[in-house]
């Protein structure tokens, strides 16, 4: 007898299975790994300590500061009172439970999405939650990531399972070579412009072809890290030896004879031939140009080459109020080139490109030069690690001589639960994933960016791709 | 959560339709670290508005039961509202119609949501009326309420009427699974990652 051919999701799926629910009900899957911040968490303990119950398994549970944190003055205590209370709350809690944590000051401490690869604690052929949106991160390794809501947190910490219900697949086909100057992030930004904010709901999306297959960890988790941002329940890549060769050594890779029979079965994790996606999608690498968003939501983006849209020109009568009312609160007029929007702010972090790949790949870009008059650029590391790495390879030099600011490592101004906010009415390119009304600040304006288009868009002043520089 | 089956306590006219969260609960009160302590954001700003409020009279301050108009819980999906009745002490909410989302994050707290028929609500309104601070009797099993010589038969569906008579949450449902957790717990890979103990500080 041959088994039904299956998607990587779907074997996922089937190897956390505890129950498998009947009538309607979820089914309940085992939890791995859940990642916890300071945000989410509080009332989740407060439940536990209500309940009279305790953490099942400490031992797959680790906490980080990140959300709240400051990127300068440290050592200082958190200025804003709710800001420092939840912190606080976080240290508190996982102390009176015995939860690992990485605080701030703590060369492991940094955003969520970042700290679990680094330590080697993702991997793949795991089920990881936590309560983030953007633990889609994670799929790149060939995991089931998700994000989880406060009560779902608790019910993790009670019983390191969840009941969930099953979902579809889809599958995001990106076949080709990308040209020089065009990155991962070019690929989810036109992944997401194309199937639009909604167009993943339901799905977990499984990211394959060649261009994704040439991409680095880096590269593969910002795509999966953006997957919420379509919707999506989660975001996969296969695993390859790219994701063995990273993970090799971590700190929590597997050792010895456990190497080896975990990557026996990791090899096994990818979808079957014959297996049918209930959706697919392609995308041409070969032709893709530089990605930027010129609206309110992550499905409003187009080529760099190319102009603002006119809203009277789209069909669909909401998408059309809705890009109307998006040009209006980013003081935009359609038909705008996208490389004459001028910028006050350059933001290269978050969770989505603030590894040091990103950051080689900025510094590569602003080496030997001098940023715009007017532009001010916030470089901040997605981990201490990562900020460690980076001044051992000189980044922080290079950053600073372009006159850029070296901050600490944090979501920082990915969203405005910190110190790092625009001003109303000030423009940024930001290399974070959310370019809503207000999330950088109240009344300031996003646009989406790679890291390189960020740092050439500080060295001109103007949105621009690193073959808009001089030699 | 504890079991619940019958139960009688002082039943609260909230003689309006439409009552949303963001009355339930304004979203100032939202940026708490806790889970309980909401009970002074529960209709903060008609309590703060309006003395003569239902719940700002002596005799209403500790009603276990409400009885409210149609379409009750609608708008956002905070869990907050919820937290603030219950604590605020209420066990039970009556009304003839519910928000779904409402009424879902009710029966994970522990706090009934019965339907009754607006005819019914309009009766045991007149009820509380002539006689303020009077005592409703709450029979889950048999699913009545009585108010008086009303008694009411509300609906609510068997699955959440089963987890509050069983005094069960998610979680507790989960953990009726125990076995079938600890047997997948036995059989798992010796390769998958701990957190503990900390290696890589």
């Amino acid at each position: 007898m041959t088994s039904k051919p299956l998607t990587l999701a779907e074997k996922l799926w089937n190897d956390h299975l505890v129950v498998k629910g009947a009538n309607g009900a979820p089914d309940l899957l085992y939890i791995d790994l859940h990642l916890i911040h300071e945000v989410t968490s509080p009332q989740a303990f407060d439940g536990l300590r209500l309940a009279g119950r305790d953490i099942r398994r400490k031992d797959l549970t680790i906490a980080t500061e990140d959300h709240n944190t400051p990127t300068l003055d440290i050592h200082l205590p958190i200025a804003e009172p709710t800001s420092r209370a939840q912190v606080q709350a976080l240290r508190d809690n996982t102390a009176e439970f015995g939860v690992r944590i990485h605080s701030l000051g703590d060369k492991n401490q940094g955003i969520v999405h970042v700290v679990g690869p680094q330590l080697g604690l993702t991997m793949p052929g795991l089920t990881i939650v936590c309560g983030d949106s953007h633990t889609s991160t994670h799929g790149a390794f060939g995991s089931l990531a998700m994000g989880i809501g406060t009560s779902e947190v608790e019910h993790v910490l009670a019983t390191q399972t969840l009941p969930l219900q099953p979902f579809k697949t889809m599958a995001i086909n990106v076949e080709g070579t990308l040209r020089p100057g065009v990155s991962a992030k070019d690929i989810i930004l036109a992944v997401i412009a194309k199937i639009s904010t909604g167009g993943g709901q339901g799905y977990v999306l499984e990211y394959r072809g060649s261009a994704i297959r040439a991409l680095s960890m880096e590269g593969r988790m910002t795509i999966c890290n953006m997957s919420i941002e379509a919707g999506a329940r989660a975001g996969l890549v296969a695993p390859d030896q790219i994701t063995f060769d990273y993970l090799k050594g971590r700190p929590h890779a597997p050792e010895g004879a456990d190497w080896d029979a975990a990557v026996e079965y990791w090899k096994t994790l990818k979808t079957d031939d014959d297996a049918v996606f209930d959706a697919e999608v392609f995308i041409d690498a070969d032709t893709l140009d530089p990605f930027v968003t010129w609206g309110t939501n992550p499905g409003q983006g187009v080529s760099l080459l190319d102009s603002v849209p006119n809203p009277a020109e789209i069909a669909d009568p909401n998408e059309r109020a809705a890009a109307e009312r998006a040009l209006e609160y980013m003081d935009l007029a359609p038909g705008t080139k996208m490389k004459d929007i001028a910028v006050n702010t350059v933001f290269l972090g978050s969770c989505t490109n603030a590894r040091i790949e990103d950051l080689r790949a900025a510094a590569e870009i602003v080496k030997g030069r001098k940023k715009a008059d007017n532009i001010r650029m916030m470089v901040v590391p997605g981990s201490q690690k990562v900020r460690l790495q980076a001044e051992e390879e000189g980044l922080d030099r290079v950053f600073k001589d372009f006159g850029a600011e070296w901050r600490f490592a944090g979501c920082s101004m990915c969203l405005g639960m910190n110190p790092d906010q625009l001003a109303p009415g000030e423009r940024a390119a930001s290399t974070s994933n959310r370019n809503f009304e207000g999330r950088q600040g109240k009344g300031a304006r996003t646009h989406l960016v790679s890291p390189v288009v960020a740092a050439a868009t500080a060295v001109r002043g103007t949105l621009s791709s690193p073959s808009d520089l001089e030699a | 959560m504890e079991k619940i089956s019958t139960f009688n306590g002082v039943a609260a006219p909230l003689k309006r339709g439409n009552v949303d969260t963001d009355q339930i609960i304004p979203a100032v009160y939202l940026k708490r670290i806790t889970k309980t302590g909401f009970e002074d954001g529960l209709f903060a700003n008609w309590r703060q508005q309006d003395p003569d409020f239902v719940l700002n009279q002596e005799i209403y301050k500790n009603s276990k039961i409400l009885i409210a108009g149609p379409d009750f819980g609608t708008g956002s999906s905070r869990e907050h509202a919820v937290w603030a009745l219950r604590d605020f002490g209420f066990q039970a909410v009556f009304s003839s119609k519910f928000a779904d989302i409402f009424r879902g994050n009710s029966g994970k707290q522990g706090l009934i949501t019965g339907v009754i028929t607006e005819d019914e609500t309009e009766r045991i309104w007149a009820v509380l009326e002539a006689n303020p601070g009077i005592e409703a009797y709450v029979d889950l099993p048999n699913q009545t309420l009585r108010v008086g010589e009303i008694t009411a038969r509300f609906e609510i569906d068997e699955y959440t009427k089963w987890r509050l008579m069983e005094g069960l949450d998610d979680i507790g449902i989960t953990l009726q699974n125990e076995a079938a957790i600890a047997a997948y717990e036995a059989k798992r890979e010796s390769w998958k990652p701990r957190t503990l103990p900390a290696k890589g500080v």
